[in-house]
């Protein structure tokens, strides 16, 4: 067989040289459980390798110049404008060369895709709780590479110096500028001078296309290895536990898949830049500091910054000869600072009130974590307000609203919403955890009503299936924090400190209760036949915890938890 | 940090199982794999040579055979061969949309906003088809002709065994011991000379810039600076003003293309009728009704580029900061926290508007340094 050869000719060729015939088995058959959630990472990826190819073409002929030339080209409309040579040269890629367009517009696409999917990627980490132990630092990775996306789209789409991105860029200026202390010397120092100066499209040129990218491909492979060696999180169900991954194996499934998935990604790409037109800079017109166009809107991942912006009251202090621009540095710092520095401290934070620091492979359902789940939506609601605000002028225009209502409401909103959207988050999770429970119990009604011999009609149910069973089991029982010993609190929950922990686990922790003895739900209406649930699964067994223990892994029998690093306890 | 005991035991943990769907136990010889055990993902088979190729197929010796973990071909062959074709028609559509894209790279012309239109239509859509359809071939190979599998693979704690730890832990302090790094005077003054070394690559971006100095406090409005109409640079005479009404948008003469000057002496000037010009607006700095206002924003610097002469607010584009025009540009709402700064404007001999002097306040956003 021509397999065989191959295999015989150049695999031996290579195993003779690199002896990989043992670790490419393995790495064929590693296991890559299945969700669609998991895909979006894997848009991520891909729209980063579209990036990157489209991105060379376009290298290829952009100038990254802000030399002023007077327009000759093939867009008629501008000829004989004086415009930056970047200006002019993005319009000879959409106009001169062929391919140029698409190639422009399947960049631009891919890199809101990229910031899109990151996003989603994230959420999907934070409500399933993939980023708990042992995946920290890969969430850390994670949450600097989004950092560096929304910079290098920033950069990326100002580089073409026309009039809609260079009001961007002055923002940016000014933004700069508000920072206390040294505010002045940033922006004269990355503009090389007073704004607009003609140093600042290649500085942004070398960052966008060497520096970002370089860092974001070192972060992706950090990313990427650490997510292959600690393997793959899991779905709760059948035969899933913490000591496995149930999946297919990289060949030739995943592969096949992946590939597949790469096509699918780029021929969305294609198609959204065919018939999506998106960022015509034609017919913004080039930069110049003196215009500017009416409803000009930042891409869509810097509409939260621009919310911020546009809903902040106007405060300013002058203290002893110096300016506090509270009203310019407050929102462009303070809404990033604020949901950047929780997600980063987060996990540690919710190690700390739990006192969980087992290992999880199995992802949590959302419903299963209510207070994490209603945090999360509290930040999305929270996101999403100063991201409306962020276009409060289209709004305004399309919902007929005053423009100044819009902004007062949001004013409003970026404090209520985030509360009202934890309460109902936190109700919806606790409502779908009884009805769980209420599946388990009872089973799934089948709409068959019955007459029993005494004339009592009940409704036939039946039991849910192995699968769903499995699901729907799947709530881990919470550890309790180190109980106090004839009064003197364990380590860790002595002083305020303590008291704070005991109280934040309380919140942390809030779930319907799940009693082992009755079934589960425990409302005791007395239908007698409750189902006994069968704890099967080690994993989800009661965690009682032997204090001072310190076993790390969540397998059988080693649900032990400790305080912490630093204090272990004298009697472990 | 401690580790259980129970993590020791290494081999026990690694029990990889072929779950449902994969070939079962039963055809596994006996002898070749430990009774009652599921044969190890990620193990070579238990053979003694060592070749590419782990089985020995068709050397008849049938002993050597080893079992599968995925089956050979699919449940169902009839829909496989049917599934089959799909899976080639689809590739051989996106064969047709790769040499349509070719195609339409060499047939198409571009050079104009129509060709462009017409090209990009045809190369984004034959690009488009050509990816999608060797997706969905892809994808029906996995799902239809690929047999379905559900492998388990055994995962291991993360944590080392407390062994390895340990072992690692002598040799840090092996190493540490011998490179004689404890040696206080060798480390501190390592550390002291990495220091400067780390300063100095910051040091080095000084040159990025020139200090701002008090640059940003002036603009290049001087005395009898004529006001120019941007785009068109004519001067202005206040009587050029038929009806009040509508704002214009002026430029220092000799600095109409001066990007750098313009982004600080961009001006306005609205003209109203008389009485209408309330305090703070400076009446001295203003010619016939007609007043001139910074075009800059006090917030972040955008162009305060929207006039609307029924409630006579200027407001800007960017974040909404709204002025009122006829009193002095005060804020009225928004974020900015600073009226747009009046130029002192008057009539040259000549009857042309000129600036009387330069802007009293610096223009444009807030600086820490503007007091």
């Amino acid at each position: 067989m021509t397999v065989e050869r191959a295999l015989e000719g150049v695999g031996g060729a290579l195993d003779d040289r690199f002896r990989g015939a043992k670790g490419f088995r393995t790495l064929f058959r590693k296991i890559f459980p299945d969700h669609w959630t998991f895909l979006l990472g894997e848009i991520a990826l891909y729209s980063f390798i579209i990036l990157l190819l489209t991105g060379t073409f376009l290298t290829f002929f952009f100038q990254p110049s802000m030399t002023e030339v007077i327009y000759h080209g093939s867009y008629t409309h501008l000829d004989g404008a004086r415009m930056s040579e970047a200006y002019a040269s993005t319009l000879n890629i959409s106009f001169d060369v062929r391919g140029g367009l698409l190639m422009r517009q399947i960049h631009h696409w891919a890199a809101d895709l990229f910031v899109a999917a990151i996003l989603a990627h994230m959420l999907r980490i934070f409500f399933s709780g993939a980023y708990r132990k042992p995946r920290e630092v890969n969430w850390l990775i994670g949450l600097a590479m989004l950092t560096l996306a929304m910079l290098e789209g920033l950069f990326g789409y100002s580089l073409p110096d026309d009039l809609l991105s260079g009001a961007g860029l002055r923002i940016t200026e000014g933004v700069m500028q508000s920072v206390p202390l040294v505010g002045t010397y940033l922006a004269f120092f990355l503009f090389g001078g007073a704004y607009p100066g003609n140093v600042i499209i290649p500085r942004m040129y070398i960052i966008h296309v060497l520096l970002i990218p370089g860092i974001l491909l070192a972060l992706i492979t950090a990313h990427l290895f650490i997510m292959f060696h600690q393997k793959h999180t899991q779905m709760p169900g059948k035969g899933r536990t913490e000591k496995n991954v149930v999946g297919a194996p990289l060949y030739p499934y995943f592969m096949a898949k992946t590939g597949a998935f790469f096509f699918f990604t780029f021929a969305a790409c294609a198609l959204a830049s065919t018939f999506a037109q998106i960022n015509p800079i034609w017919l913004y017109g080039p930069y110049n500091p003196v215009s500017i166009s009416a409803g000009s809107q930042p891409d869509f991942y810097m509409g939260f910054l621009e919310g911020s912006l546009r809903m902040m009251p106007a405060w300013e202090w002058n203290v002893a000869g110096h300016t506090f621009s509270f009203n310019v540095f407050i929102p462009a710092l303070l809404p990033l600072g604020l949901i950047f520095t929780a997600a980063a401290l987060w996990p540690f934070l919710e190690q700390w009130i739990t006192g969980d620091r087992r290992e999880h492979h199995i992802n949590d359902r959302p419903r299963n974590a209510p207070t994490r789940t209603a945090l999360g939506m509290g930040a999305v609601a929270f996101y999403g307000v100063l991201w409306a605000e962020g276009a409060n002028d289209v709004l305004a225009d399309h919902l007929d609203v005053p423009l100044y209502t819009i902004t007062r409401i949001a004013q409003v909103a970026i404090f209520v919403l985030p509360v009202v959207a934890y309460i109902l988050t936190k109700r919806i999770c606790l409502g779908l955890q009884r009805k769980d429970l209420h599946l388990l119990e009872h089973g799934v009604e089948t709409g068959i009503i019955r007459q029993l011999p005494s004339g009592e009609f009940i409704e036939e149910t039946r039991p849910v299936d192995e699968e769903a069973r499995a699901v729907l089991e799947s709530r881990p029982v919470p550890l309790s924090l180190p109980p106090a010993e004839q009064d003197v609190p364990a380590p860790g929950m002595r002083g305020g400190v303590g008291q704070l922990r005991e109280r934040l686990n309380e919140v942390v922790n809030e779930s319907v209760p799940l009693t082992e003895s009755d079934g589960y739900g425990g409302h005791g209406n007395g239908h007698g036949n409750g189902h006994a649930i069968g704890s099967g699964q080690p994993d989800h067994e009661p965690a009682a915890i032997p204090a001072g223990g310190s076993g790390e892994h969540s397998g059988a029998g080693a649900t032990a938890q400790d305080d912490g690093d630093a204090d272990q306890r004298p009697d472990s | 940090m401690s580790d259980t005991d129970a993590r020791g035991g290494l081999p026990e943990d690694r029990d990889y199982q072929a779950g449902r769907g994969s070939a079962a136990d039963a055809d596994q010889p006996a002898g070749e794999v430990p009774a009652g055990r599921h044969r190890v993902i990620g193990t070579p088979p238990p053979a003694t040579s060592r070749t590419m190729l782990g089985t020995d197929q068709g050397d008849g010796d049938g002993a050597r055979q080893k079992p599968r973990e995925l089956p050979a071909g699919p449940a169902d062959p009839r829909s496989a061969r049917k599934a089959e074709r799909v899976v080639a028609a689809c590739f051989i559509f996106s064969m047709v949309a790769s040499i349509g894209f070719i195609a339409a790279y060499i047939g198409l012309e571009v050079h104009s906003v129509d060709a462009v239109l017409r090209s990009n239509l045809a190369l984004g859509t034959s690009m488009a088809l050509a990816f999608l359809a060797l997706g969905v071939g892809a994808t029906i190979w996995v799902r239809h002709l690929m047999p379905a599998v559900e492998l388990t693979e055994a995962r291991k704690p993360m944590a080392s065994s407390p062994g390895d730890r340990a072992a690692f832990g002598e040799t840090f302090e092996e190493g540490a011991d011998a490179s004689g790094f404890k040696r206080p005077l060798v480390r501190r003054t390592l550390i002291a000379a990495t220091v400067p070394l780390a300063v100095a690559p910051l040091v080095l971006l000084r040159d990025m810039g020139p200090l701002p100095g008090t640059s940003l406090r002036y603009t290049v409005w001087r005395k009898g600076i004529r006001l120019l109409v941007y785009g068109s640079n004519r001067p202005l005479r206040p009587a050029d003003f038929g009806t009040p009404g509508g704002m214009i948008t002026v430029v220092p003469e000799g600095y109409e293309d001066d990007f750098d000057a313009l982004a600080k002496a961009a001006t306005i000037i609205i003209k109203f009728r008389p009485g209408e010009l309330q305090p703070p607006t400076v009446m001295n700095w203003t010619v016939d009704g007609i007043v001139a206002y910074s075009k800059i924003c006090t917030h972040v610097g955008c162009p305060v580029a929207l006039y609307e002469q029924t409630t006579e607010h200027i407001l800007c584009p960017c974040h909404q900061s709204t002025f009122d025009a006829p009193r002095g540009a005060q804020v009225i709402f928004g974020p900015a926290a600073r009226p747009l700064p009046q130029l002192p404007i008057t009539t040259n001999a000549e009857g042309f508007l000129v600036a009387q002097s330069d802007y009293t306040v610096p223009v444009g956003p807030s600086f820490w340094e503007r007091g």
